[in-house]
This record gives structure tokens, C-alpha cells and sequence, in this order.
């Protein structure tokens, strides 16, 4: 079998009905109990099979870390690399094999911190791969350091006297860097967290899907302000494209747009209407870059609720069909000719 | 111009010269030599070249650091280096010269642009009195030419700014070596039309200082004599003329026609390597694909990916970009995935001497990496070799599930020689095959099983039944699973370095170069030196020597047989251009006492320093 002439041919291919249980592998998961990792595998587990790609055709890819070992426990094809470079990695096998369907699983300090260069390059090439950042704020694997998205002045074993670190902001920080897909799930939520992962599965380009995780030995809570049912309704903003931005326990809030700046609206008011608050345009760029600066923590000065969903979308070539669109064209002056390439212009006869 | 005919011109008839184009890096002269070089290779002498040109795109005109140069020998007989002390100099201006002057032979010739000697630039060359003047240069024949005016004449009329008449000066001064070392110029036009076919203006511009300058030697009664340099006796073939790191990507096309994989190289722009990017991208109509990665990391990790994807997978850097890659080198070790990285070496540590040669990233290709992590290394001797060594490494890695480093330097990736170039179906295939599918009911897939090479199969993705998963952390034996169990780890880096180790079984026995196969002293050189090695042994051979010389380009494994041919010497010289890698690994591995001769300057050695130094060794009193 040569390894290029995998489908693509039109043909439907006649595909054995798939449950997750064969999408799991044989290796026994070793996260702690109760940490966010399982329900992440088990929701990806879980739509696999409604994806209908055949289980040879998929790679995890994967770098260090506690969520790292996720393609362990995937009965597909994965690699489980190096610190920070899954990333580049899937980035030369989607290059190479447009044909596969590369996923990228990776830690907050894998993808943003040791990896964070090759996380901005892939967005801005934005190859038809989906990256699973699974984000707990914490570095679990060393057991318990500060990462790039915990909170300044967090306390933790290498910051006793708490993180001098401004965090990043890892959704606007894929916009800033020419992201195509761009979105964020818990991993409490399950329902909306594999209607993301389906998302950002149909998505032609690199899906960033940011996923909320928490780490119960290390930070424990970190999320709860999002996932605990009797706080989520007031903190959490559930995008839907078309919709207006509508939040509060009894859908009684609302977002208004003024210019630029949004604002928090009291839908009870007399004189506040649905009609005039802010629909969610996936579309839009500019829009979806204000979304991602609803990064305040609770109870804080210009609090927005945290926004949960798909932020932005856009439809933009990728990197690995261009790359053959220019070998094709330039085979259509002929196949290279390696007679001719050896020999050159000009040649002479030594007798 | 006075009209001269039949002139008495004296012929004279040389074996070999050598030539330096020296000039400001703004003056063109890599370009001038290069076509100097290509047309004197067409017409049948052997040569090598040696560009020597400074780290700063545009070092400050005028000024020592700004001096470019383009060294080249060439001869009717075998030519395997640029030449130690130079015939010709071509200066350009008072730096070129000043900085060249101690390379010239006596009694030899100094082609001199007068107006590059102007008050301004012997300020800027730090001379007090004009050596074109003072009487500095008695010792040898200078022609003091108007370079610059006599271009700006033959140019008037053209319509063209001062600024590009002057860039043509350089074209003036290949005119006018054409005629004194008779060489025709109809390649270099053809070449002219096609650089600048796109400004027809600048195209004829350069012609007519071309022509000017054939056209004053042949009229003007400066020069009294003309020089010959015959064909050379080559090995009966068919010649081109090429570059190292040309030669280092067409070996990379070919591996991927003769192995039926696809070729992949992810690279990261680093001087001197770049050029093998530039080559490959070229030629996508070989399907060949080339990711111009964000950093050196990502340059390697990708071609990983594309290697666990069925690809021929390659890397192309140098030293800085090599420090950078090891982790990921060490990932492909165990992986066990084919990586070919090619490591064109120049002056370390850190940024060290971007542009100058050296070769001391051997022991880091041996041992750069953190684990018990041996790799295959090969390197190349000369720019020609460049093809055979790549080629090699690609056919290893692959036969061997191996990454394989190929190493070779700022001299020979960037010199140039006549290359008696294979045809397409003179090189052998080695065609390779991925792991069968498999059905449910087959024995489960062990990724880790190996052949009798050691190397285990190439399970790309997808393939049906062979879902699996690799990674960096320790594998059990065959199943390829997680494990952290001592024993297994033990095997394991057992394992690994027996599959590398088994290589020797897969490669040609060392010989011996030149000379007798047991003796008083062999010269055991790898890699670049091959030039210098061959010309100090061959001519200290006919002067009665007893010195052999014999040159590795297996450097991990070596050659199984490399141990008795060591013995079979009273003593081993090493010369190598850096601290002494090599000799550490021979002492390591040999247990024979070895003497070093080692340099470091960015240059390679010459001729001259290496039989000294052979001599000085045969002398040596027994310690
Ligand atoms: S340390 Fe934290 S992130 Fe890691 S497995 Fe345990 S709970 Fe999960």
C-alpha cells in the first residue's frame, strides 16, 4: 500500500459501525482520580465515531504533560513527543499527509509556554488540524509550579510569595495570531464540550478549542466560578452565532455594545430590550477579539461573564492544500526529470 | 587605444594557477569567479574553488573587514584544492590587496583597478602611501589598470545611471582574464542573457564591459604574455560543474526517486546551509515539499511528523541550529524514525564564524544529545561528495530506522569542482516498504519488532489494523508500550546502539587513498581535508616519502576493518579543523597513540602546513 494514495477518490467508503469503546486503547489511564483529563477522553471517545474517519486515518499528536498522555489512550495512531512541540510536529505530518486527520492535545504550559512559538505559526498557517488545549492553570506533571495562564499572584511551590506573571490570555492571544477557529469548553459541561469538539472538528483549518480542566490535586477549583451549577448561570456566557448575548440565572442579563465597549444590561428594565443587544457574529473578527478580553476574574472592577462557545470562524486557505496546489502546478510543466537534473545546462565529455 | 597587430605575444603553457578575485563584497566578485570557474571547467580543467566572503551582507566599503574573495585553482592536472598561495590576485580596490598581498607568490602578477586606490580607500584601508606608487610591489608584476574609467567609457552612450556602470567592473575584469588565460566567452554570455533576461538594459551593459575588457588585453600592449592551461586527464566521463550544498540537494531528489518516498525537508534560513532550502524549493515538480519552519526546533520536529508519515524526512542547518535540534534528534532516536539532518558545519561556539569553515560539531553529532543516543554520522569530502554522502545518509536512515547526521562545511558546501555526474540509473534503489495492514483477527501489531538490521517497521498512519502509539518515554521491547522497568530500559539502549553499530555490516571497508597499506605514518583525515590531504600525500609520495593517506567518510560506525588498518602503521597522523574530535574518538576506540594536527582559523589547511607538518611527524624521535 503506498502511502499517498489513501482515499480521495470520491468513493464512499463502506465503514464499520464505531463506538468509543474502540476508540479506546488497551493501556489502563493513569490521570488521578477525579481529574478533568477523563471526562475530556471520554467526550472525545464519545464523537469519534459520529465523525466517520476511519481509526487508521487519525493521529493524536502530543507533547509533555499530564493531558499529554491522552494518545495512550487513543486505539488510534499518536505520538507522544516533546515539550511544546506537538504542535510542530503535527504541523509536518498534516504537511506531509493532507490526508489524515491530526488532532493536537496539549497542557497549558506545553502549547503556551515552552511550545507558545510553535502554537502562534500554526494558527497563522492554519492547517486543518484541531488543537485541544487542555487548560488547568497549573503545571500537574511536575507536581505543582505556577504555568503561563495561572493568575498573578498565585501561590503555588515555585511562587511562595505568589506569581509576579501577567497571564496569558490564550483566546486572544489565537485571534492576535490569525486563528480560523476559535473556541472554549469545560470539561464539566459535556454535552457542550462534544458539540465544540464536533465543531471544531468540521472546521477546514486549525481549530483552537480551549477547554477548561481542572486539576484536583493541584488546583483544585480553579474553574468553579464557571462549573459550579449554583454560580455557572451568572458567569458563564453561552455563544451561539445569530443569537443575542444573553446570560443570568434567569436569562435576565444582557450584553450591549456601545462603539467598542460592552456593557452589561438589565433585561427586567422597562426600557431594555432584546432587540437591542449585541448578536453574536461568529464572523466577526473585530467582535470576537472583545469576547476574548471578557477575561476579568468574578467580582472584579469591569467584570463580563466568561464567554463559552465558538468565538470566531473564518474561511481561509490551508497551508497543506497550498503546499500541493504549487507542486501541482509545477508539475504540470512535466515531472521532474532526474537525468536532466543531474546533468544541468551544461556538461562536457572527458575522453 | 593603440592599434596593434601582431604584437609579440608569448605564450606560455602553465600545469596549474590559481587565481583570487578580491574585492569589496559590493564589487561582484563571487559572481566574476564563479564564471570564471564554470567556463574553465567547460573547457576541461580540473579546478576548486573557495569563496571566502565576510559574515556582514554589507561589511563597510572600502575597509579590510569588507574585502570578499573568490579563490580558485585550476590545472591540467587533478585539482583538489583552491590553492595555498595564489598567481593572480585581482584587487579591486587597496583593501583587497592589502588584506591578499601575503598570499601571492613572488614574482607574480597583481591586476590592480586603480581607481579603487583613490585617497579615500587608502584612508579606509588604514596605507599611508599608495603601494601602487611607493615601490612596496617590486617584487612582483603589477598591472595597474583604470578599471573603473575604462568601464565608464566602454559604456557611455548606454543610457545607463553611473551606479550601474560601475556595478559592471566586475564583468570588465572576466573580460580581460578570459584573453590572458584564453578561454572563450560564450558560455559566460549565455549566462549574462539569462541572469538578466528580464532587464535587457543591464544584460547589454555587462556584455560591453565584458567585451572591453577581452578587448584591452588583446590591444593594448600591457600584457606580453598569454597563458595555456591544457585539459586535464580526468577519469574518462561526462563533467559538470558544481556547488556543495547544489550537490547535497540533488542527493536528496535522487534518494527520494530511488526510495520511492516522497521527499520532506524542514529547515530553518542559517548561513552557510541555506542554500540547500533555496535548491530544494526549486524543484517542486519533483514533489519534493519544503517548510520553511519558525525556529530550528520546529524545522526538526517537523520533519519528524513527516517521517512517521511516510516521507522522506530531512533537516538542513548548521552548528547553532544543530544545538537547537538535539532534543528533537533524540525524540527521532527513539522513535526510531528515518531523519536525515545535515549539519553544514562552520567556526563555533555560538555564533562563532557564521562564515568560515571549521569541523568541529563532530563530537556533538557523536554525543550532543542527553541519554545513551548514538546516531549514525556521515561526512562528505569534497563538493562533488556532497551527492555521494547524502545519498548514503538517506539510504542508512531509511534501511535502518535511524535519523542519520550528514555533516559537512562552509568550504565544501559552498566551493565547487567538476563533477563526473551519475545517470539516473546508476544509482542504487532502495526502495522501502511500509507495514502491512493487518485484519482484526491477525496477531496484534508490535511496533517494536525488529529485523535483522535491529530496525523495526515503518507503520505509517493510515494504514488499516496498525493503530499504535509511539512517544519519547521509555518502550517496553516489541509491544512498543510505556515502560519504565530497568531491565527493559537496559535492552532497550541495547538495542539501539546494535542497530547502529550493525551499519558497519552495510558499508565499504575502509581503504587506503594513496600509498602502501602498511608503513611508517598514515594520515587519517574525514571529511573536507580530503583536498589538502591528497595533494600533501601525493606530492610527499613523489619526493620519496613513506606517508599514506587514508580518509573516512563513515564516522559512526566506522568501517569494521578501520582498526587493522590503523595498526598496520608505526604511526597515525590526524589533521582536522578543530580541537582534536576525531583523534578523541580513534584514541577512544583504538587505544593507539595518535598525533594531532589540528586548526582552527575558518580556513581550510594548506598544502604546504600539512607537509610540513607530515615531514615534521616522520622525523619525530621516538618518544
Ligand atoms: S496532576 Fe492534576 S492534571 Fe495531572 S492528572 Fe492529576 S489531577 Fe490531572
Amino acid at each position: 500500500m503506498s502511502a499517498l494514495d489513501l482515499q480521495g477518490n470520491g468513493k464512499k467508503l463502506d465503514l464499520p459501525v464505531l463506538t468509543a469503546k474502540d476508540f479506546a486503547s488497551e493501556q489502563e489511564v493513569r490521570w488521578c482520580p477525579g481529574c478533568g483529563d477523563y471526562s475530556i477522553l471520554k467526550q472525545v471517545q464519545a464523537v469519534l465515531p459520529e465523525l466517520g474517519v476511519p481509526r487508521e486515518n487519525i493521529v493524536f499528536v502530543s507533547g509533555i504533560g499530564c493531558s499529554s498522555r491522552f494518545p495512550y489512550y487513543m486505539e488510534t495512531f499518536g505520538i507522544h513527543s516533546i515539550h511544546g512541540r506537538a504542535t510542530a510536529i503535527a504541523t509536518g505530518l498534516k504537511a506531509a499527509r493532507p490526508d489524515l486527520d491530526v488532532w493536537i492535545v496539549g497542557g497549558d504550559g506545553d502549547l503556551l509556554s515552552i511550545g507558545g512559538n510553535h502554537t502562534l505559526h500554526l494558527l497563522r498557517r492554519n492547517l486543518n488540524v484541531n488543537v485541544l488545549l487542555f487548560n488547568n492553570e497549573i503545571y500537574g506533571l511536575t507536581k505543582g509550579q505556577y504555568s503561563p495562564t495561572s493568575p498573578v499572584g498565585f501561590v503555588a511551590k515555585s511562587t511562595p510569595y505568589g506569581a509576579l506573571d501577567y497571564p496569558i490570555n490564550p483566546l486572544a492571544l489565537a485571534v492576535g495570531a490569525g486563528g480560523t477557529f476559535i473556541a472554549r469548553a469545560m470539561d464539566r459541561d459535556v454535552k457542550h464540550l462534544r458539540e465544540m469538539l464536533k465543531r471544531a472538528h468540521a472546521h477546514k483549518g486549525t481549530s483552537f478549542l480551549e477547554i477548561y480542566q481542572n486539576c484536583v490535586i493541584f488546583n483544585d477549583g480553579a474553574f468553579e466560578d464557571f462549573t459550579e451549577k449554583d454560580v455557572k448561570a451568572e458567569n458563564d456566557l453561552f455563544l451561539e452565532h445569530g443569537k443575542p448575548l444573553i446570560f443570568g440565572k434567569n436569562n435576565d442579563k444582557g450584553i450591549k455594545l456601545f462603539g467598542l465597549k460592552p456593557i452589561v444590561v438589565d433585561l427586567t428594565l422597562p426600557n431594555v430590550s432584546k432587540d437591542d443587544l449585541w448578536i453574536h457574529d461568529e464572523n466577526d473578527r473585530t467582535k470576537a477579539s472583545i469576547l476574548t478580553r471578557f477575561f476579568d476574574e468574578p467580582g472584579s472592577e469591569h467584570y463580563m461573564p466568561r464567554p463559552f462557545g465558538v468565538f470566531y470562524v473564518e474561511e481561509r486557505f490551508c497551508y497543506e492544500n497550498a503546499m500541493l496546489d504549487q507542486l501541482n502546478l509545477a508539475k504540470q510543466k512535466g515531472d521532474g526529470d532526474l537525468d536532466a537534473l543531474l546533468r544541468g545546462k551544461e556538461t562536457w565529455v572527458v575522453s | 587605444m593603440s592599434e596593434v597587430k601582431n604584437r609579440p605575444l608569448h605564450v606560455e603553457t602553465k600545469q596549474d594557477v590559481t587565481i583570487l578575485f578580491a574585492g569589496d563584497s559590493g564589487d561582484g566578485m563571487q559572481l566574476t569567479g564563479t564564471q570564471f570557474s564554470e567556463t574553465t571547467a567547460i573547457l576541461g580543467n580540473d579546478l576548486n574553488t573557495f569563496p571566502n566572503y565576510p559574515a556582514e551582507i554589507r561589511a563597510p566599503a572600502g575597509t579590510l573587514a569588507g574585502v570578499s574573495g573568490f579563490q580558485v585553482q585550476f590545472g591540467s592536472k587533478e585539482i583538489f584544492t583552491p590553492g595555498d598561495k595564489i598567481d593572480v590576485l585581482v584587487a579591486m580596490n587597496a583593501a583587497a590587496l592589502k588584506a591578499n598581498l601575503k598570499l601571492l607568490k613572488e614574482g607574480k602578477i597583481i591586476i590592480a583597478n586603480v581607481d579603487g586606490f583613490d585617497a579615500k580607500n587608502l584612508q579606509l584601508a588604514n596605507c599611508k602611501t599608495n603601494p601602487l606608487e611607493d615601490g612596496s610591489l617590486v617584487k612582483y608584476h603589477v598591472y595597474a589598470i583604470e578599471i573603473g574609467k575604462l568601464t565608464r567609457m566602454a559604456l557611455e552612450g548606454t543610457g545607463l545611471g553611473t551606479k550601474e556602470i560601475d556595478r559592471s567592473k566586475n564583468m570588465f575584469v572576466l573580460g580581460l582574464l578570459f584573453w590572458l588565460y584564453n578561454r572563450p566567452m560564450d558560455y559566460a554570455i549565455k549566462n549574462i542573457q539569462e541572469k538578466f533576461k528580464k532587464k535587457p538594459e543591464i544584460a547589454e551593459a555587462n556584455l560591453k564591459a565584458l567585451q572591453a575588457g577581452y578587448n584591452y588585453g588583446e590591444a593594448t600592449e600591457v600584457f606580453t604574455t598569454r597563458y595555456e592551461v591544457k585539459k586535464a586527464q580526468l577519469p574518462a566521463g561526462t563533467y559538470r560543474h558544481i556547488m556543495g550544498n547544489q550537490a547535497t540537494a540533488y542527493a536528496l531528489i535522487a534518494a527520494s526517486k530511488k526510495s520511492g518516498l516522497p521527499l520532506f525537508l524542514g529547515s530553518y534560513p542559517i548561513t552557510p546551509a541555506s542554500d540547500i532550502l533555496h535548491e530544494l524549493s526549486k524543484h517542486k515538480n519533483f514533489g519534493v515539499k519544503t517548510f520553511q519552519a519558525e525556529d530550528e526546533i520546529a524545522a526538526m520536529c517537523a520533519a519528524i511528523g513527516a517521517a512517521y508519515g511516510g516521507c522522506l524526512a530531512v533537516t538542513s542547518t548548521s552548528g547553532p541550529g544543530m544545538d537547537l535540534k538535539e532534543e528533537a534528534i533524540g525524540l527521532a532516536a527513539s522513535l526510531e524514525l528515518p531523519v536525515v539532518i545535515i549539519d553544514v558545519q562552520r567556526g563555533g561556539p555560538s555564533t562563532g564564524l557564521p562564515t568560515k569553515t571549521e569541523q568541529s560539531d563532530l563530537l556533538m553529532a557523536m554525543f550532543g544529545r542527553h541519554g545513551e543516543s548514538p546516531i549514525p554520522i556521515i561526512a562528505a569530502n569534497s563538493p562533488a561528495d556532497c551527492f555521494n554522502a547524502t545519498f548514503e545518509a538517506a539510504r542508512l536512515a531509511v534501511e535502518f530506522m535511524t535519523p542519520v547526521i550528514c555533516l559537512t562545511d562552509g568550504y565544501i558546501a559552498n566551493g565547487a569542482e567538476p563533477w563526473r555526474f551519475p545517470t539516473a540509473s546508476e544509482l542504487p534503489d532502495f526502495k522501502v516498504k511500509f507495514a502491512a495492514p493487518r485484519n482484526p483477527n491477525d496477531a496484534p501489531f508490535l511496533p517494536y519488532k525488529r529485523n535483522e538490521n535491529g530496525a523495526r517497521e515503518w507503520a505509517i498512519p493510515g494504514t488499516k489494523g496498525l493503530e499504535h502509539r509511539v512517544g519519547g518515554l521509555e518502550k517496553q521491547h516489541e509491544t512498543g508500550n510505556i515502560s519504565y522497568d530497568g531491565e527493559n530500559h537496559e535492552l532497550m539502549t541495547k538495542l539501539r546502539a546494535e542497530k547502529v553499530e550493525k551499519i558497519a555490516n552495510a558499508i565499504p571497508l575502509q581503504t587506503i587513498d594513496n600509498g602502501s597499506s602498511k608503513g611508517k605514518l598514515l594520515v587519517l583525515g574525514w571529511g573536507s581535508t580530503y583536498g589538502s590531504i591528497k595533494t600533501a600525500v601525493r606530492d610527499l609520495r613523489d619526493e620519496g616519502y613513506d606517508v599514506s593517506h587514508t580518509h573516512l567518510t563513515y564516522l559512526n560506525p566506522f568501517p569494521k576493518n578501520l582498526g587493522e588498518l590503523i595498526y598496520n602503521f608505526d604511526k597515525v597522523l590526524i589533521p582536522e579543523l578543530n580541537a582534536g574530535q576525531l583523534s578523541r574518538l580513534i584514541r577512544d576506540k583504538f587505544l593507539v597513540p595518535v598525533e594531532q594536527f589540528n586548526k582552527v582559523q575558518g580556513m581550510p589547511f594548506t598544502v604546504s602546513e600539512l607537509k610540513e607538518k607530515i615531514i615534521a611527524t616522520l622525523n619525530q624521535k621516538e618518544k
